[in-house]
């Protein structure tokens, strides 16, 4: 006989924000099905659903859950925040993409409301197992999401492509765990550094070959080089919408599960992954930044752009330290807001029958429509890292915090690079201010785009001119962990 | 008894066939099994090590791993399908519309 004492409700605490999401979900797919004339209000109830689930999340203050599997506490937040304001944008994007797409809503809210569960388990995993599943509910919604528009070929490409990739690298990152598992004879990430000391296991190969086989694995879902190869072919062939929000919902996620691991279950490797996610940050940054420069499609440019963030992002996690983690949890959101916002310009000009991605579709476009190409200006603006936008600040802190570390090469290339970058996100701004217009776009500004373009606005320019709050709450989430 | 070394190489050579086979096969079902080669391979890790240290984990990851690699499987297919649909082919060589 079980004891029905012993189930306490009590003990779902840590994940009441993902048993609501998972709620909304299923409640979205039976509003689909039963009442196929209210569909209009699936993305509005998204958004109502995540804004509630992002309340909750940040009410939450340390809470252990399910034996150690389930941390619930301020890091994790934060980077729940980051991917629910990504749900929540993306689903903003979306009441508008699908009526010039013709896609189809049925389940596509629901999936997004899936992966974002599946993130948010991620964020707080305390145990490889539960970080394995939030990786995959997380990735397996998302394949999904990339397919979805079923007649587009390039969609069914790029799905497969993701697919075929993100399974094998699920598959290394098992591989992975099943050699620290025998080592350690433990999946919870905070008993592995405590094994790793007591049972003599610093210098042991098999523990730093498995160690390096989740980090891969890890590279492969944040997009590093030399495991970015999917990154430009699925978000091209993906809705412009989904490219959106995979580049910043799974990225954060990931991030999270980066920092989680080598911070609490791998401290004392820190000589040795520092120096190889130093170099693989240097490459990053080289392949994203050089291929975006030959780029005429701008969704793949951006797509370029995203591994080369990614390189960026990588500089605070290597650090080692909390500053620099924490740099790159503010690098993360403010990266959030601007590449939201360049991808809602590109939602906003793509009408029925063109999808206006190419460079050449930006010309002249300050004549035809100023609101909208000087709200792109302020993008690319701040993802080149111009001040006084946010990704001027994100940089900065994350150039300290890796200098602090003492990783000067990393930080010179850092700064090479963006300097190339300049090139290909500035030409996006000539071309709109000092070509002439080849054709004129009549804009639609529905209540969903305007909502995602102030928000990314308010967001860039606001971390942009006073950092130090978003900083100070990425820092007292690091020490009241 | 059977020594652990003897499962660990075991599993070993399973995910290296698994790796060999993702690498080399352009059809996209034999890339798919060859994927479902892999995570048997780690299946079978987790299994042999959790007998030998003597704890569930290991066990309970691995119900865990085979219920995500049917799910996978299910949508690893579905995709297979609208790709043949759209192309005619499941070969992977020849699905190059996205490059640059």
């Amino acid at each position: 006989m079980i004891n029905t004492a012993l189930v306490s409700w009590k003990a779902f605490g840590p994940i009441i924000p993902e048993m609501f999401l998972v709620c909304i979900g299923l409640f979205l797919i039976g509003l689909d099905v039963f009442s196929p004339k209210r569909r209009e209000l699936l993305p509005w109830l998204t958004v109502i659903g995540c804004l509630a689930a992002l309340v909750m999340v940040a009410g939450e203050k340390n809470i252990v859950g399910f034996g150690g599997m389930i941390i619930a506490d301020s890091y994790a937040s934060f980077f729940k925040i980051i991917c629910l304001l990504g749900v929540i944008l993306a689903a903003l994007m979306s009441e508008h993409f699908r009526r010039t797409e013709g896609l189809k809503q049925g389940e596509y809210y629901s999936l997004m409301i899936f992966s974002a569960v599946g993130m948010l388990l991620m964020a707080s995993a305390g145990d490889l197992m539960v970080l394995y599943l939030g990786l995959e509910l997380m990735a397996l919604s998302i394949y999904c999401l990339v397919g979805l528009p079923r007649n587009d070929g390039r969609s069914a490409e790029a799905a497969m492509k993701y697919l075929l990739m993100g399974g094998f690298a699920s598959a290394i990152l098992l591989y992975g765990i099943s050699l620290v598992y025998g080592l350690t004879g433990t999946t919870d990430i905070a008993q592995i550094a405590k094994y790793t000391v007591t049972g003599n296991l610093l210098e042991n190969p098999a523990l730093l070959a498995g160690l390096g086989l989740m980090i891969a694995a890890f590279c492969f879902k944040v997009a590093i080089a030399p495991f970015h190869f999917w990154t430009p072919d699925v978000y091209e062939g993906a809705p412009t919408a989904i490219t959106a929000f995979m580049s910043v919902g799974p990225k954060a996620a990931g991030f999270a599960v980066f920092g989680r691991v080598l911070f609490t279950g791998f401290p004392q490797f820190h000589d040795q992954w520092g120096i190889l996610l130093s170099s693989l940050a240097l490459l990053t940054m080289a392949i994203g930044n050089i291929t975006a420069l030959s780029q005429t499609s701008i969704k793949r440019m951006l797509a370029y752009s995203a591994v080369a963030h990614a390189g960026y992002s990588l500089l605070g996690v290597l650090s080692g330290t909390a500053e620099g983690l924490s740099a790159t949890m503010t690098y993360l959101l403010t990266y959030g807001f601007m590449n939201m916002g360049a991808f809602a310009i590109l939602v906003l000009l793509a009408s029925p029958g063109k999808r206006r991605e190419s460079l050449e579709d930006y010309k002249g476009l300050a004549k035809t429509n100023p609101m909208a190409a000087f709200l792109m200006l302020i993008f690319m603006f701040s993802l080149t890292g111009i001040p006084p936008t946010a990704g001027f600040i994100g940089k900065f802190y994350l150039l300290k915090a890796a200098l602090g570390a003492g990783y000067t090469m990393t930080v010179i290339g850092l700064v090479v690079f963006s300097s190339i970058s300049a090139f290909f996100y500035l030409r996006v701004v000539r071309y709109m201010y000092m070509s002439d217009p080849q054709e004129n776009i009549a804009l639609d500004f529905t209540p969903g785009i305007s909502a995602v373009l102030g928000i990314a606005l308010l967001g860039v320019l606001g971390i942009g001119l006073l950092p130090g709050s978003v900083i100070g709450q990425a820092a007292t989430a690091l020490l009241g962990q | 008894m059977i020594p652990l070394s003897w499962y660990m190489s075991l599993s070993a050579i399973l995910f290296a066939i698994g790796v060999c086979g993702f690498l080399t096969r352009r059809n996209l079902i034999m890339m798919f099994l060859s994927i479902e080669l892999m995570l048997n391979a780690v299946n079978l890790n987790m299994v042999a090590l959790s007998h030998y240290l003597d704890s569930m984990r290991g066990q309970v990851f691995t119900f865990f791993i085979i219920t995500v690699a049917a799910a996978e499987a299910a949508i690893g297919l579905g995709i297979a399908i609208t790709l043949y649909r759209s192309r005619k082919t499941v070969h992977v060589d020849e699905v190059n519309q996205l490059k640059g």
